[in-house]
């Protein structure tokens, strides 16, 4: 089981509900954070890595001995990542994609590929809960590369929560897709439904399931409900503003620390969704 | 020309209802909206379009099956896992890199450029907006973001206005990197909670990798006021300016409901002096005035 947790805008509660679930089921489940641009859940988990990994793209390095200044590899480039000026080719790395189109095309064998640093991967526990997160190296623009290092680590006999990161482009898609439900947490305010929106049209373009959280329920109107009624997307929890819930996140403490109560929630909350998942699967 | 951009790391922290509060507060400058995934400024600034123009970004390798003898090769070639046994590119995962497209022996490839969003200037009662929306799981945010922020500083200069205010995107990613450069100074909004300290830190790391000064203001910060006296510790310690705090005000939520400022919905609120009092920071501090 793989659920990912999106939300379209950023502070709705992702990294909340990804943690206070993981912590609920307690065993048999794995939370990995893929908001590798800001990842968060690890100052509430507070695991314990015992795993860390460098995690590098590819990149091209030019042998100028081999080199002719044909300028194919910089033709063939579409993020101008090469330039040959007269006889020197200079190289862009921060603008690189790692296709590997110029050690291709070069008809020198010029172009090997060398390495950039993406960030890291640490895997850890939490008590029995397993933990994966990766951290983008600040200046480094590309995250979906790193995203996709995480998400190796699911393991198909456990439940897998992943945390994704805000928006609707290419870094969200790499966490969410090829998941079985997605959960989008959402605010009842303008802002948050205007993203929920297209968070929403981002999930039906990769056709998978999905149901919504409403935090802080309580604030705001009422049109998230019914933007939710029209869509036919289920309600799965509603968490109300509470000044404790706001001060124990404050300190790094998650929901079912300070009130244990909503731990069944939670668990309640997973088993809506395995519901669902196993509806859409017959 | 000057542009403060408003960061903050993680999302939700208050940068766009920041952003709609300076507008109200403020004359003479040209507002933009980098935040292009998931843009919210609009929703306060109800923006009267005037021009309209869609953004191209990459080129989406399409298999001419005519054409295609299924030998394989751009199945090979992609590093991206784009094309499966079918001889289908898969939209989402298609990179755009044309390695497909240069090397098919058969030239069965085309690479039509995508249409990947709209972006626009607009009327607003607060002055002249540019402002995007970048298709759905579409690739190219920086560039969009970079385009949105020429077009701010293009229309500025056009109609003789000083200043840019810029709403940026969350994260420390493409969309912000290619919201910085260039940039006068950073406004970064953060909020005293251990994951709004750990972004803000990382977000500051980056403004001094790409050099540019950065301020801090604290949103919310009575819901830890022992948290937002250590941010006020630690920025100083860091020599990067420290400019205030804006209380926990349900405020800010009843007047986006409204799609007003809090300076236009509530003219009693006491939180309007703190939010102006932010605003006069940036404007008097050497970050902004630096030649």
């Amino acid at each position: 089981m793989i659920i990912s947790i999106a939300s379209g805008k950023g502070g709705t509660g992702k990294t909340t509900v990804a943690t206070n679930m993981a912590v609920s089921l307690g065993s048999d489940v794995q939370l990995l954070d893929c908001d590798v641009e800001e990842p968060n859940a690890h100052l509430f988990m507070n695991p314990e890595i015992d795993k860390m990994e460098t995690a590098y793209t590819l990149i091209p390095e030019i042998d100028e001995d081999k080199c002719t200044f044909c300028k194919k590899c910089a033709e063939i480039c579409r993020f101008k990542a090469i330039a040959v000026v007269s006889k020197t080719v200079l190289t862009f790395p921060e603008l690189c994609h790692s296709c590997g189109g110029c050690v291709v095309v070069c008809p020198e064998n010029a172009v090997t590929e060398a390495k950039r640093e993406l960030g890291v991967v640490e895997q850890g526990s939490s008590g029995k809960v397993k933990f994966v997160h990766g951290r983008l190296r600040v200046g480094e623009a590309m995250s979906p590369p790193l995203i996709k290092k995480v998400r190796s680590h699911i393991r198909p006999d456990i439940i897998n929560i992943i945390d994704a990161p805000p928006g609707t482009s290419c870094p969200v898609i790499a966490a969410m897709k090829d998941t079985d439900f997605v959960l989008m947490v959402t605010e009842p305010t303008p802002f948050g439904l205007h993203d929920l929106t297209l968070g929403v049209e981002a999930v039906k373009l990769l056709n998978i399931p999905c149901g919504l959280v409403i935090n802080r329920s309580d604030i705001g109107n009422k049109d998230v409900w019914d933007y939710a009624e029209k869509e036919n997307l289920p309600i799965l929890l509603e968490i109300p503003f509470d000044r404790r819930i706001a001060e124990a996140y404050s300190r790094g403490k998650m929901i079912v620390d300070e009130m244990p109560e909503w731990k069944d929630k939670f668990i309640e909350l997973y088993n809506h969704i395995k519901n669902l998942v196993k509806r859409e699967k017959n | 020309m000057k542009e403060l951009v408003i960061l903050s790391g993680k999302g939700g922290t208050g940068k766009t209802s920041l952003t709609a509060e300076f507008a109200a507060i403020s004359d003479n400058r040209v507002l933009c909206d980098a935040d292009v995934d998931a843009a919210d400024l609009h929703l306060l600034m109800n923006p009267d379009i005037k021009q309209r123009t869609d953004f191209k970004g990459g080129g989406l390798a399409v298999i001419n099956s005519d054409k295609c003898t299924e030998c394989g090769l751009c199945i090979d070639l992609c590093r991206f896992d784009a094309i499966k046994d079918d001889f289908e590119v898969n939209e989402v995962e298609c990179e755009g890199c044309g390695v497909c497209v240069d090397l098919c022996p058969e030239k069965a490839i085309d690479f039509p450029v995508k249409t990947c969003g709209e972006w626009y200037i607009s009327d607003t009662r607060f002055g002249p907006m540019v402002h995007a929306r970048l298709g759905i799981a579409e690739e190219n945010s920086g560039k969009l973001v970079a385009l949105v922020r020429q077009e701010s500083r293009k229309l500025a200069e056009a109609k003789n206005m000083d200043m840019i205010i810029t709403d940026g995107p969350p994260g420390v990613g493409c969309p912000v990197i290619a919201s910085i450069g260039g940039s006068t100074s950073l406004l970064i909004v953060t909020e005293p909670t251990v994951s709004g300290i750990h972004d803000m830190k990382r977000v500051i790391e980056l403004a001094g990798h790409f050099k540019v000064p950065a301020m801090v203001c604290v949103n919310k910060y009575d819901l830890n006021p022992k948290q937002t006296q250590a941010i006020e510790q630690m920025v100083r310690n860091m020599d990067v300016t420290f400019l205030g705090k804006i209380p926990f005000d349900p405020v800010f939520t009843k007047s986006m409901v409204q799609g007003k400022t809090i300076f236009e919905y509530d003219k009693e609120s006491s939180t309007r002096q703190f939010v102006k009092n932010i605003w006069d920071g940036i404007m008097a501090s050497p970050e902004m005035n630096q030649l």
